[in-house]
């Protein structure tokens, strides 16, 4: 009897897991790629679901990742429907919630990250969060007639469902604690700079005040903030964060802390198990810091790095990349790479923020550190190139412009 | 290997000149801009990556 071919089981089927399918066959492994989805859709891309998705631009099968026919020709068993419950490190076996254990030689966790909802809010009819295909065409029904929507958090999702519930018409408030939106990752002095961009579009901000809690009958009818006000709401839309989907890890021995503890390679702490996407914590050796990042750039590098650390073994300089993400919020386009450190301050060196173009560094002891870029695509790629310079963490910025070749 | 560009598509992400850019870069208008049309063998892998991680998709690889 033949032995049975190497097969690599990944625990989720978004961008990071399918990217690491697709970059396996892309290497040539010939074993068995087996991609298991909690979702009954085809893959699909979860950035438009925020914008043309929700916008009604766009259906489900233009932002599909992996056609069945693509699936085939690549040969990958996709397995759908069924979410990864439990993993048992030492007879190599996958549990599915549909009572199936698959085994595997390898195991990538890609399980991703789901969004937080408060106790008891989701009680209410009219409550939304924004992450997967499903939520966003519930919250497209909801938007239509243009209700009152109210957004409690003024991060990336919040931000963007705010700009396309607006450009639907809709009475939009964002709710944020911090001084404005996008505040909590580009600090309060540049999130204030970038504050006239909701309000030039009509969207109302209350800033510097939390939730308290929904009231409503059946349906949500208002949201109370800290401060004793009251906003009145048709909708409110959740986003307030994700966390990442790792119960189901419990017991396994892989660690877990806010994320699947992994080396500077992606590997867990269990042998052949590594993780990419959302779910994985390592230290980005490029910065010197533990990173876990929800962002499409790094779910498609970290699965293409995994995939090649499965088939040639640790790579040398371990997984290293420059964070990268951006947001489309009221045809404004912003761009980050790298961490800002929310205390500081980002420094404009290019363009104003009355032109709503301008970029602005994020310096920590004369260090690059991290790039804002305001409608400013090609500066921007100037400093992602600067950033994975690696003595970026180490030389003062006119040392490192100078250690740079000439162009 | 020949790179066939939506210039309709690119939302000026740059992932594609972070991935080769001696094959990709951005037009002054922040446009995805092909240097090198039919680009060698060895840089095959980098173009692919390139494909891949454009997140608006508006690059193909054929042949």
């Amino acid at each position: 009897m033949p032995a049975p071919k190497r097969r690599v089981v990944v625990a989720g089927a978004s961008l990071a897991g399918v990217r690491t399918a697709r970059a396996l066959r892309d290497r040539g492994f010939d074993g068995e790629v087996v991609l298991v989805g909690a979702e009954d859709h085809l893959p699909y891309d979860r950035p438009p679901l925020s914008k043309k998705i929700l916008a009604g631009q766009v259906s489900l099968d233009e932002i599909q990742l992996l056609s069945h026919d693509e699936a085939d020709a690549l040969d990958l068993e996709l397995r759908l429907g069924c979410r990864a419950s439990a993993l048992d490190p030492a007879r190599r076996t996958l549990a599915l919630d549909t009572g199936e254990q698959l085994r595997y030689d390898d195991l990538v966790v890609a399980t991703g990250s789901a969004a937080k909802m408060p106790p008891g809010w989701e009680a209410y009819a009219g409550v939304h969060v924004l992450r997967t295909a499903d939520d966003a065409l519930a919250l497209r029904s909801a938007l239509a007639g243009a209700p009152r929507v109210a957004v409690a958090g003024g991060g990336f999702i919040g931000c963007e469902v705010a700009s396309t519930a607006r450009a639907l018409g809709c009475d939009v408030t964002v709710i944020e604690p911090l001084a404005a939106p996008m505040a909590r990752v580009l600090g309060d002095a540049t999130a204030l700079d970038l504050a006239g961009i909701p309000l030039d579009a009509g969207v109302r901000l209350r800033c510097g005040v939390a939730v308290e809690r929904l009231e409503g009958g059946e349906r949500v009818e208002r949201v109370c903030l800290t401060d004793g006000s009251v906003v009145p709401a048709d909708v409110v839309v959740v986003g307030i964060g994700a966390r990442p989907v790792t119960d189901w890890l419990s017991g396994s021995g892989v660690a877990v802390a806010d994320g699947v503890l992994c080396d500077e390679h992606c590997a867990t702490s269990v042998p052949g198990v590594y993780a990419a996407g959302d779910v994985a914590r390592w230290r980005n050796p490029l910065f010197g810091r533990e990173m876990r990042i929800e962002h499409w750039t790094n779910a498609t590098e970290q699965g293409a790095f995994v995939a090649r650390t499965i088939l040639e073994g640790r790579q040398t300089g371990g997984y290293a990349p420059v964070p990268f993400v951006w947001s489309d919020q009221h045809g404004v386009k912003l761009q980050i790479a790298g961490v800002p450190d929310p205390s500081d301050r980002g420094r404009i060196v290019e363009g104003s923020v009355t032109e709503r173009r301008f970029v602005a560094l994020y310096e920590r002891e004369e260090r690059l550190a991290a790039v804002l870029a305001v409608n400013s695509p090609r500066s921007m790629l100037t400093y992602r190139r600067r950033l994975a310079q690696p003595t970026a963490g180490e030389a003062p910025a006119s040392g490192r412009l100078a250690a740079r070749p000439s162009a | 290997m020949q790179i066939l560009v939506d210039r309709g598509k690119c939302q000026s992400y740059g992932n594609c000149v972070v991935a080769e850019p001696r094959v990709f870069d951005l037009d002054e208008d922040g446009i995805v801009k092909v240097l090198v049309e039919a680009p060698s063998e060895e840089l095959r892998e980098q173009v692919k990556f390139a494909v891949l991680d454009c997140p608006a998709r508006a690059l193909q690889l054929e042949g």
